[in-house]
């Protein structure tokens, strides 16, 4: 025996420093919400961190993702491409437990479950995605939604299939209208997409149609690209009315399908997409989470809740700075936030945080385009910032390579995120 | 008995050091390139690259040096040490 019982016990206080053992026993992450947020949290937890007993709580056991469901509604998707379930994370070993999240308690890190349990954490990811703002748009409640669908939260997938039976039931030379609304919501880029493979329907089969979208916004997401796809692939086809030509939808007849504008206009459509606003889910704001603007304000570095440290925020209900609100964000802060989670258990500092965005939209099946943006917190922890001389969008012009191979990347992107998530 | 025990130590410490060595910086390439860098359907696979290769091709896409779909905007985001650690992270995982 060459080594001391002390360089043994030093090396074995070594070991133990990283653990994340518990008194009572493992230590433990509970993820609210198993969306592009939540999963991810949840499959990163487990596959990182082997030793973090995690529970993922999400209320359907089937996931339909809002990235792809743009080519359900154009029909060159069906549900079942688009709709995952959590078999994957129970073999990761994630406790996954199908119940609505109702309350929580964050002095005592308790969350409280419909069904009636009571789960304990350490700490707590909470992914609740989005709230649509019923009423913000007068006339447009939870009933007219079942005549003028908005697809945008996709539940059980029956809202994007309203909307995509519509589209199919309605006649050539039909007017299917848009309302669209400001900033800041989920997915800039995804009704201008919509709008795309609505087109690319109408085009193949109903070519005598028109699409008008209203928005309460004067410029958009990838909106050079966008209009360039649009002129090339469907010349005629496409209104686009900013808010500074009287594009905001104020009030909505459902019963008529009337979209009407700011300064009374009435836009009589044959089929309605009526995107309202929205604002962190209710669970956030019933916790406290967020501020007068409706989403949650978290630190850029832990995306833990400014109100309440030790409940990170991921996904689209929490306030990203510069960054989108979209899936990859999702993914990609989830993994900052699980990590920042492990650290704090540890009594470490957070990881040097990277922040990674690639949004690919389809303008046509073979026509692709994106935005990439890589981001950061600033030197003080503030604030996010994009870095400079990055990211950006792809290049305009005739450029049919370019659009094909993109189109072909966002296929490889939605099978690489979905199975990180959910594989 | 000891020399055992601290034998099993240091392949745990090992391996827990080997795993905290993934570079949270090669998360944001998974979402493309696939969960393990394995490749997905025209996303051409990270895993088991040579390091240096790795480390020259974002080099020539930071440099507008070599034609690029998207990945010139993409390696004008990360700093050369992140390249490298992600690079590191790919080339041992297998092929």
């Amino acid at each position: 025996m060459t080594l001391s019982r002390r360089a043994l016990l030093g090396a074995a206080a070594i070991l133990a420093t990283p653990s994340l053992s518990r008194a009572q026993g493992q230590a433990r992450l509970l993820v609210v919400g198993g969306g592009f947020g939540g999963a991810s949290a949840a499959a990163f937890a487990r596959r990182r961190y082997p030793e973090l007993a995690v529970t993922l709580v999400e209320p359907k056991t089937r996931f339909v993702t809002c990235p792809y469901g743009n080519l359900v509604i154009g029909g060159v998707r069906q549900m079942g491409d688009i709709t995952h379930g959590y078999d994957g994370l129970r073999a990761k070993g994630v406790r996954v437990v199908h119940d609505w999240a109702t309350g929580i308690d964050a002095a005592a890190k308790r969350v409280r479950l419909q069904g009636g349990e009571t789960l304990e954490y350490d700490r707590l990811i909470l992914s609740p995605g989005i709230a649509l703002r019923w009423g913000a748009i007068e006339g447009y409640d939870e009933a007219a939604a079942e005549r003028l669908p908005h697809a945008w939260v996709p539940g059980d997938g029956a809202q994007t299939l309203l909307l995509r039976r519509q589209l199919e039931e309605m006649p050539d030379g039909g007017v299917v209208g848009l309302a669209i609304p400001g900033n800041p919501f989920r997915c800039p880029p995804g009704p201008y997409e919509r709008i795309s493979m609505i087109a690319g329907y109408l085009k193949r089969h109903k070519p005598r149609s028109k699409i008008l979208a209203l928005d309460a916004k004067d410029a958009f997401s990838k909106q050079g690209l966008f209009q360039d796809g649009w002129n090339a692939l469907y010349p005629g086809m496409i209104e686009w009315v900013p808010a500074n030509r009287d594009g905001r939808v104020t009030r909505v007849d459902a019963a008529e399908r009337v979209l009407e504008t700011e300064f009374g206009t009435r836009h009589k459509v044959e089929v309605a997409n009526v995107i309202p606003p929205q604002s962190a889910a209710r669970i956030a704001i019933e916790a406290g989470l967020t501020d007068q603007s409706g989403w949650v304000p978290v630190n850029p570095v832990t995306f833990e809740s400014r109100a309440a440290p030790g409940i990170h925020v991921v996904g689209d209900a929490n306030i990203p700075g510069p960054m989108p609100k979209s899936g990859y964000i999702a993914n990609s802060t989830a993994k900052q936030a699980v990590a920042s989670a492990v650290a704090s258990l540890r009594g470490e500092a957070p990881p040097q945080a990277l922040y990674y965005n690639t949004c690919y939209s389809h303008v046509g099946e073979d026509y692709g385009i994106s935005i990439v943006g890589i981001f950061r917190p600033n030197a003080e922890g503030t604030a996010i910032v994009e870095v400079p001389n990055s990211g950006g969008v792809s290049p305009r012009g005739d450029l049919p390579e370019q659009r094909r191979l993109e189109a072909t990347y966002a296929d490889s992107w939605y099978e690489s995120i979905t199975k990180d998530m959910f594989a | 008995m000891i020399r055992m025990t601290l034998a099993a130590a240091a392949l745990a410490a090992w391996a827990g050091g080997a795993q905290a060595q993934a570079p949270l910086v090669a998360e944001g390439c998974i979402g493309c390139h696939g969960p393990n860098g394995a490749g997905a359907g025209g996303v051409p696979a990270l895993a088991g690259r040579d390091r240096a290769e790795l480390v020259a091709l974002m080099a020539a896409f930071r440099a507008n040096e070599r034609p690029a779909t998207i990945m010139g905007r993409v390696a004008r985001g990360y700093t050369e040490a992140e390249i490298a650690a992600a690079a590191d992270h790919f080339a041992r995982l297998p092929r």
